[in-house]
């Protein structure tokens, strides 16, 4: 019995986790850390502006109208007189809010049902996907629009019907990781050490299946924006007095040939945010893939 | 592969039932009746509206009626547009919509392998960056902010081409259909990049270079095939979600499609119209992705020769 | 003049993570109608070197820094693409590892068969074709005709070895480059394959340069064998002289670590501790379809204190035997009992007292260990949950269980993926130890390991064995690894108990046809 063989590990010192090896590996990617750090900054600009907007949400100037951007008004105002600047992050706030929270349904949804499919399996988990099945063959864009149309438009409803729509891939993906898990090894060893599924299921399962679940919601995140402004473009999501950047691209678009600047600086925010989460998401999507780092 | 088509078929026809009763109610519990809103009209009046539209029965008859007259291919009357049935707005907005699809579709096909295929011939180099960053910004730039920044940029600035309509000057379709198809390339190359680095690491085309095949042939005769499947399967959602863009676009563009209409009908609350729209449109959207499954499937010779028996 | 003379080849890769040499100033030779073989364990560049030859190493990472090859006067090294595109598959032909996935699954066989003579011009489809269907007969598949017309799917792994064997040939190489063409295989498809490599060799007057890490496989088959280590040839010679006299060190390791069949001596007789009676354990696949019969109708006892060695070849249901005994797959029929308890009938909690003695080694390292725990964590599972250790206790119980399977305890806040595959197993195998268990099943503890690595960890079972006083099942394909460790064998084929037996008498004088064909199969004979 010789220990030779471990001549390579060379100190006693702690272990590298995974964990700690993907966030190496994620640090060194830069289009994913700029990504990151744009999108925190989003996220407290966003957070801090009834503080920081440089005027009222409500404040109009008439008299002022559609002026392009200037030291008073660093990215112009609408026909109304109104900053640019201040609706854009007010729009911000309500845009990432529906990104954030309506994933964050999905996520609660998705990964319950698809760990329970995915653990029981059986009976239980055909019955389950199949009704997965079913709703993934809906159209489901054109019934939240339906049901923006026939119960009004709230916001409420829209985080709702948004996240019922994104919870079906968020089931499949958590049923196939628990699936593939649970006849690794590892778990077959647990059980065959005795310890209860309770035990498996937090201490072997979930770990194992965080990487994909994290990846995806950062994936998710933007689709849920991306849908939300569509719907907002076309008048039936967000509506006024409350502003996103889908309406305000909306308004842009009405009046570009006079006032370009009305398109362009929401235009900018959204397609930047969305950049960033995507590049995060393959990012995360890189360094977080286990098998990459087996050998 | 007869058994594997008509199992799929059976398993649309629960979708379609769900989505013709889900829509019936959602639509009929909607607050406020269709004329409602309408400027004063005499009950007399609303009354005689109400039995031309069977409103006046109760629901679960209007519902067995509807059903009754959608399965002789009759989706009804519409509300905003007396004297007009459903059918025939949708049937004059089909083709219209069926050709802007087609086009974009193509765009996008034609973009998206050819960037895709020709990126993962040379992973991580300039080769594979760039179309891979132009892909990205295809992802994040939505249609309805691509649309009017093309019709900024070369309607309005560089005056070349049309910026609204369908067919009545030369080069109006070209916007929309770029518009449409824009964000489909963009996944498409990121799909059919992924599948044929896949294919591209197996053994199998490791063999097809030991026997001498020159890199093109390797990469058409022996990675397409594989490389390709989830560009195809791809192909019926992207079809639900072209039919969705087109909502979008048709609007920007003033085209007199299914979607304008659909839109329209959303704001105008005409009911039978987006009862019948929805139907319409679910059931060729199940259709689709009906179709892409079966080629799908079909490609992969061990499945087709699992449903072979059946035949 | 050598058919192909290989001289100071070296190859490096370059990645992020700096160079690695691969191959160091490699010299070998293929002679005209004489197989050479190069052994190797995993990262030795035996692999890297043949495929250096052809320019089939991506470059980059990879990059060739020096060396020649001649092959018929001209060197390899030195052509460009398109001079070695016209060598591949006319010249020199390849057979590859795995027959599963070197076979194009989206193409006809024949299509594939006819690829090579169409890209190199030398025939036409119709020729093509006919030269396909005879070649094809000639290496053994049945319905040449018809095979030309099925995928790869509808075929066996020795059947598609087959074929990837007609590929190669088609176009009549003079060399023929195998690397590892029988390690995926079954034992005695392994030996039908092998035959039939020989047989072709011989009869078409080729050389072949036969890559394998398995030093019995060659010793069969080859003229003159290369031993790589580290990226370095430390051996060659003709087979009786690296068998007999072996000079360099590792190379007698290797061939110590060739599994002697020198088999335990014990004829105590001894108390049943757990028994099997007729145990079935079957699959539904699809409704309406028949189960799959993994385990059909096996009564086998297993006596205290001994090895019992289960043989069988993939599909045989060796693995669910063992699964089925510790109730980790569900059985169908039958029962089974340890130590007088009926292990079917247990409840929640008795199963879980029972569990502690009863315990199982995976076969891949890789796996059976959970990627986001360290060794501690790992091992400090069992002990906490069947309080056999309290936390106080727990960091020496630890210790001195790392102790046990040779590892050094610095290293207990490792994690898996930090560790060979050789560590990994013992890390499994300390787990499974840490219960103190009477009864182990040990599924194929060994094959995804290198052949020293696998006597290592066949001598620390030995070892743990008397130490912990252990009941083992140990579960293997490897006929000379059971030989060597086991006290009685039994034979298991497509679900059924062949055979079972003392050791000695089992591979002496077996009494089951299969039997006998199994043992004809392992590779070796002539070297042993």
């Amino acid at each position: 019995m010789s220990t030779d063989q471990m001549a390579h590990l060379t100190d006693a010192e702690d272990g590298a986790s995974l964990w700690h090896d993907a966030w190496l590996r994620l640090r060194k990617n830069r289009a994913a850390v700029t990504g990151g750090a744009i999108l925190l900054v989003m996220v407290v600009l966003a957070i801090l502006t009834p503080w920081i907007a440089p005027y009222g949400y409500e404040a109009q100037n008439l008299d002022l109208g559609a002026t392009p951007p200037s030291a008073a008004h660093w990215l112009g105002t609408d026909i109304f007189g109104r900053d640019l600047l201040t609706q854009i992050l007010y729009g911000g706030r309500i845009s990432l809010a529906v990104g954030f929270i309506a994933t964050a349904v999905a996520l609660v949804i998705g990964v319950t049902w698809g760990a329970i499919a995915g653990y029981v399996g059986g009976r239980v988990d055909s019955v389950m996907m199949r009704f997965v099945d079913i709703l993934y063959a809906l159209p489901f864009m054109i019934f939240i629009i339906l049901l923006m149309v026939v119960f009004g438009r709230n916001i409420l409803l829209l985080f709702l019907a948004i996240g019922a729509v994104e919870w079906l891939t968020m089931a499949r993906i958590m049923r196939t990781q628990v699936q593939s898990l649970r006849q690794q090894e590892f778990v077959e060893a647990a059980v065959s050490l005795g310890l209860s599924p309770f035990a498996i299921i937090f201490k072997h399962i979930i770990p194992n299946a965080l990487g994909p679940i994290i990846v995806y919601t950062t994936l998710t995140i933007p689709s849920v924006m991306l849908l939300e402004a569509f719907l907002s473009f076309l008048g039936l999501g967000i509506q006024p007095p409350q502003t996103s950047w889908g309406l305000l691209i909306s308004y842009g678009a009405e009046t570009m040939e006079e006032y370009p600047w009305l398109l362009i600086f929401p235009g900018m925010a959204l397609t930047v945010t969305l950049f960033s989460l995507n590049f995060l998401g393959d990012g995360l999507r890189d360094a977080l893939d286990v098998r990459g780092s087996k050998d | 592969m007869i058994r594997f088509i008509l199992w799929r078929l059976l398993q649309a026809i629960p979708v379609i039932f769900i989505v013709i009763t889900a829509t019936f109610f959602l639509v009929r519990s909607a607050p406020g009746g269709p004329f409602d809103s309408e400027k004063a009209v005499l009950p007399e009046v609303k009354r005689a509206l109400e039995a031309q539209y069977k409103l006046d029965l109760p629901l679960h008859e209007q519902y067995v009626a509807y059903l009754t007259d959608l399965s002789q291919g009759d989706l009804g009357p519409s509300f905003k547009y007396p004297g007009r049935s459903v059918n025939e707005i949708l049937g004059s907005g089909l083709p219209v919509t069926a050709e802007l699809g087609l086009y974009a579709l193509s765009f996008a096909l034609f973009i998206g392998v050819l960037a895709g295929v020709f990126a993962a011939l040379k992973p991580n180099t300039r080769q594979d960056y760039i179309p891979m960053g132009l892909a990205m910004i295809g992802i994040c730039m939505p249609s309805f902010l691509l649309g009017p920044l093309l019709v900024l940029v070369f309607g309005i600035y560089l005056d070349w081409l049309p910026i609204a309509g369908w067919g009545d000057l030369p080069g109006d379709k070209i916007l929309p259909s770029i518009t449409l198809g824009s964000a489909y390339a963009a996944y498409i190359a990121r799909l059919s990049r992924a599948g044929m680095l896949e294919i591209l690491s197996q053994d199998y085309i490791r063999t097809a270079r030991a026997k001498g095949l020159p890199e093109w042939q390797v990469v058409t005769q022996h990675a397409l095939r594989g490389g390709l499947i989830p560009v195809i399967a791809f192909l019926g959602p992207a079809f639900a979600g072209l039919l969705a863009g087109s909502f979008v676009v048709e609007t920007i563009f003033q085209i007199p499609g299914l979607g304008r209409f659909y839109v329209q009908a959303a704001f105008n609350r005409d009911y039978t119209m987006i009862l019948g729209t929805t139907v319409f449109l679910s059931t060729l959207i199940v259709f689709f992705n009906l179709i892409s499954d079966v080629i799908a499937a079909w490609l992969n010779p061990r499945l087709r020769a699992q449903f072979k028996g059946g035949a | 003049m050598s058919l192909l003379n290989v001289t100071d080849l070296s190859v490096s890769f370059v990645t992020r993570n700096g160079t690695t040499q691969a191959v160091q100033g490699v010299n070998f030779s293929v002679e005209r109608n004489s197989i050479t073989a190069i052994i190797g364990e995993s990262g030795s560049g035996k692999s890297v070197s043949c495929y250096a030859l052809l320019g089939l190493i991506p470059q980059p990472p990879g990059r060739i820094d020096s060396g020649s090859a001649e092959f018929n006067g001209r060197d390899l090294l030195a052509m460009s693409e398109r001079e070695l595109r016209g060598i591949r598959g006319s010249d020199i032909a390849m057979i590859f590892q795995d027959p599963m996935t070197c076979l194009n699954p989206y193409m006809r066989i024949g299509e594939q068969l006819i690829e090579p003579l169409l890209v190199h011009g030398v025939a036409d489809k119709e020729t093509a074709k006919q030269r396909a269907i005879d070649l094809l007969d000639e290496v053994g598949i049945q319905n040449a005709e018809t095979a030309m017309m099925a995928y790869p799917f509808e075929f066996s792994g020795g059947m598609r070895q087959r074929v990837m064997i007609a590929m190669a040939l088609i176009a009549e190489p003079k060399l023929l480059i195998a690397d590892e063409p029988t390690t995926a295989l079954d034992v005695t498809i392994q030996a039908q394959i092998l035959r039939l490599i020989a047989s072709l060799q011989e009869k078409r007057d080729i050389g072949v340069l036969f890559i394998s890490h398995d030093l019995a496989v060659v010793s069969d088959i080859a003229d003159h064998i290369v031993v790589m280590e580290k990226g370095l040839v430390v051996e060659q010679g003709a087979p009786a002289k690296i068998f007999t006299d072996a000079e360099h060190p590792y190379t007698q390791k290797l061939l110590a670590a060739i599994p002697s069949g020198k088999a335990p001596e014990s004829d105590e007789v001894r108390e049943p501790l757990i028994t099997a009676s007729n145990l079935k354990t079957y699959f539904q696949t699809q409704s309406g379809n028949e189960p799959v019969k993994a385990v059909d109708d096996v009564s086998l006892e297993i006596k205290r204190g001994e090895v019992l060695g289960l043989v069988g070849e993939s599909g045989s249901g060796k693995s669910t035997f063992g699964r089925s005994l510790l109730r980790l797959t569900p059985i169908t029929d039958g029962n089974v009992t340890f130590d007088g308890i009926d292990v079917g009938a247990l409840g929640r909690n008795d199963l879980k007292v029972l569990r502690r003695r009863m315990q199982m080694i995976f076969q891949d390292p890789y796996a059976s260990l959970n990627p986001r725990m360290t060794v501690y964590d790992t091992l400090a599972e069992p002990l906490l949950l069947h309080n056999i250790a309290t936390r106080s206790t727990l960091d020496a119980a630890i210790k001195s269980l790392m102790n046990d399977v040779g590892l050094a305890s610095a290293f207990a806040k490792k994690y898996p993926h930090e560790f060979s595959g050789g560590q990994r197993q013992r890390i499994a195998i300390g787990r499974a130890l840490a219960t103190k268990p009477e009864f182990i099943v040990a599924d194929e503890p060994v094959s995804a390991l290198d052949v020293t690595i696998q006597a290592q960890i066949l001598d620390l079972l030995k070892d743990l064995k008397d130490e912990y006083g252990l009941t083992m099942l140990f579960v293997s394909h490897d006929l000379a690894v059971v030989r060597q460790i086991a006290d009685r064998v039994a034979v298991l084929y497509r679900g059924k108990l062949e055979e079972v037996g003392n050791t000695a008498s089992v591979f002496d004088t077996p009494t089951s046809d299969y039997t006998q064909r199994l043992l004809a199969a392992i590779p070796g004979k002539s070297a042993a």
